[in-house]
């Protein structure tokens, strides 16, 4: 079987700054793992500024951020990159099974660092009743449709939740000609950035409903209506302030969940209700030499401090690898 | 009369208030920092945003280039930027800063890559 001192998995932010620091703390024989065709993660998709303000100092886009971390990996011979390869199965003695375009691998690592990122809550999550219809869409789906795919999922769209995403979309949908019929949060004000309430909301007069959420969604075979009503201090429904509006698509834009599933495939213990590694320190687990780090160790409000925490967990990594020789 | 607009130039998010006469500006206050002073000013003088996109590529590794424009440009010009960028289509590879657009909109911005794209 094939050997490695350092597997990371995942070729995001995470990922890559974790595999660079690595190297730099003495590891010489790194496999970077990514399933996509391309490193960057979700960085790729996007295309908006305001990244990377703390640790480059200036406003970047996700693909410029991406691109610097890009640049500099490829520089070093070390760390080998394996793209369009997924993870099937991680052993508690850090065995590896992954697929690739015509082969399945088997690899033994000596030290492992999970970098494998979030996936987005869905309707189910929430409790959101009504029809099953076509055109809902997690936030994060659509963004990648547009930026990625350049197509447009819809034309009248509710956003639910006001986190960074929600709002971006938002802008984006409006940008892209389609009107958006209303974000609505849960909570007593927006949960984004003050930035993005500004520049996605305020700035293009799209309704804005704090304190609010979506009862039920409508339609046959596409969403044709959301019913909405403003909640009490106890997220309770106030019945008499239901209301309609028609839309043909509905943004879900209510949060992220750790993806962990390769490491409790392994033994390590996950919190069932955050889905993040228990863990005494930053990106440890229950399993010595196995780490996690970025947003699937916690879920983080910004990738500049995804990249430093990632590098920490590849100063970990290192210090590890030296105390097993 | 009074104008209040939130600060977004840094988390904190102060809450500006702005004395407008005859759309001269007598007074700015609710700021903590100088950055407020400068903010507000160029929030009624002219406002500016950096815009992002996407570009249409035709023949390459990917279908989409995303853009931006290297400086920021006036608020109500965004729609207008959108339209034009509908428009271009991108059929040689492309890198990093590469000038998509130049001159973009006589706005004396240039619109520019922010992803390489192969062949």
């Amino acid at each position: 079987m094939i050997k490695k001192d350092l597997v990371i998995v995942g070729g995001g932010p995470a990922g890559m700054a974790a595999a660079i620091c690595a190297y730099e703390q003495g590891v010489k024989d790194i496999l970077l793992i990514e399933r996509d065709q391309y490193l960057g993660g979700i960085l790729n998709q996007c295309v908006h500024t305001g990244f990377g303000l703390d640790y480059f100092k200036q406003s970047l886009s996700g693909p410029e951020y991406a691109e610097r971390f890009i640049a500099k990996i490829k520089t070093i011979p070390q760390i080998e990159i394996s793209l369009q390869s997924f993870v099937v199965n991680l052993s508690s003695d850090k065995q590896l099974t992954y697929l690739k375009p015509g082969s399945l691998n088997q690899i033994q690592a000596k030290a492992l660092i999970m970098a494998t990122g979030c996936r987005e809550k869905t309707r189910e999550m929430i409790n959101i009743p009504g029809t099953r219809p076509a055109g809902i869409f997690s936030a994060g789906l659509a963004q990648k449709l547009i930026n990625i795919e350049g197509l447009l999922p819809g034309k009248k769209v509710i956003v639910v939740g006001s986190g960074d995403i929600g709002l971006i979309m938002a802008r984006r949908f409006f940008l892209e000609g389609a009107e958006v019929k209303a974000v609505v949060e849960i909570q007593t004000k927006c949960q984004g950035l003050i930035r993005n309430q500004v520049q996605c909301i305020e700035d293009f007069n799209i309704p804005f409903f704090c304190s609010h959420k979506i009862t039920k969604i409508n339609g046959n075979k596409r969403v044709e209506k959301v019913s909405v009503v403003k909640v009490d201090g106890d997220f309770k429904p106030i019945k008499e302030s239901q209301f309609d509006l028609e839309c043909d698509t509905v943004l879900l834009a209510v949060g992220l969940i750790p993806e962990n599933e390769l490491i409790e495939m392994a033994g390590a213990k996950i919190n069932k209700s955050t889905n993040a590694p228990v863990s005494e320190k930053l990106n440890k687990t229950t399993i010595s030499g196995l780490f996690v780090c970025g947003n699937a160790y916690k879920v983080y409000d910004l990738v500049d401090t995804v990249c430093r925490d990632s590098e920490t967990a590849g100063e970990q990594a290192a210090e590890y690898l030296k105390g097993i020789k | 009369m009074n104008k209040k607009i939130i600060c977004t130039q840094c988390p904190k998010g102060c809450v500006l208030t702005i004395d407008l006469q005859n759309n001269q500006i007598i007074s700015i206050t609710g700021n903590e920092c100088p950055k407020g002073q400068d903010y507000a000013n160029s929030e009624i003088k002219n406002p500016v945003r950096t815009f992002t996109s996407t570009v249409i590529t035709q023949g390459l590794s990917l279908r989409m280039l995303p853009v931006k424009t290297d400086k920021p440009i006036p608020k109500q010009k965004l729609l207008e930027a959108i339209n034009q960028v509908k428009k271009i289509r991108v059929c040689q590879p492309i890198k990093v800063n590469d000038i998509i657009a130049k001159n973009f909109l006589d706005l004396d911005v240039n619109l520019i890559a922010t992803r390489n794209i192969t062949s």
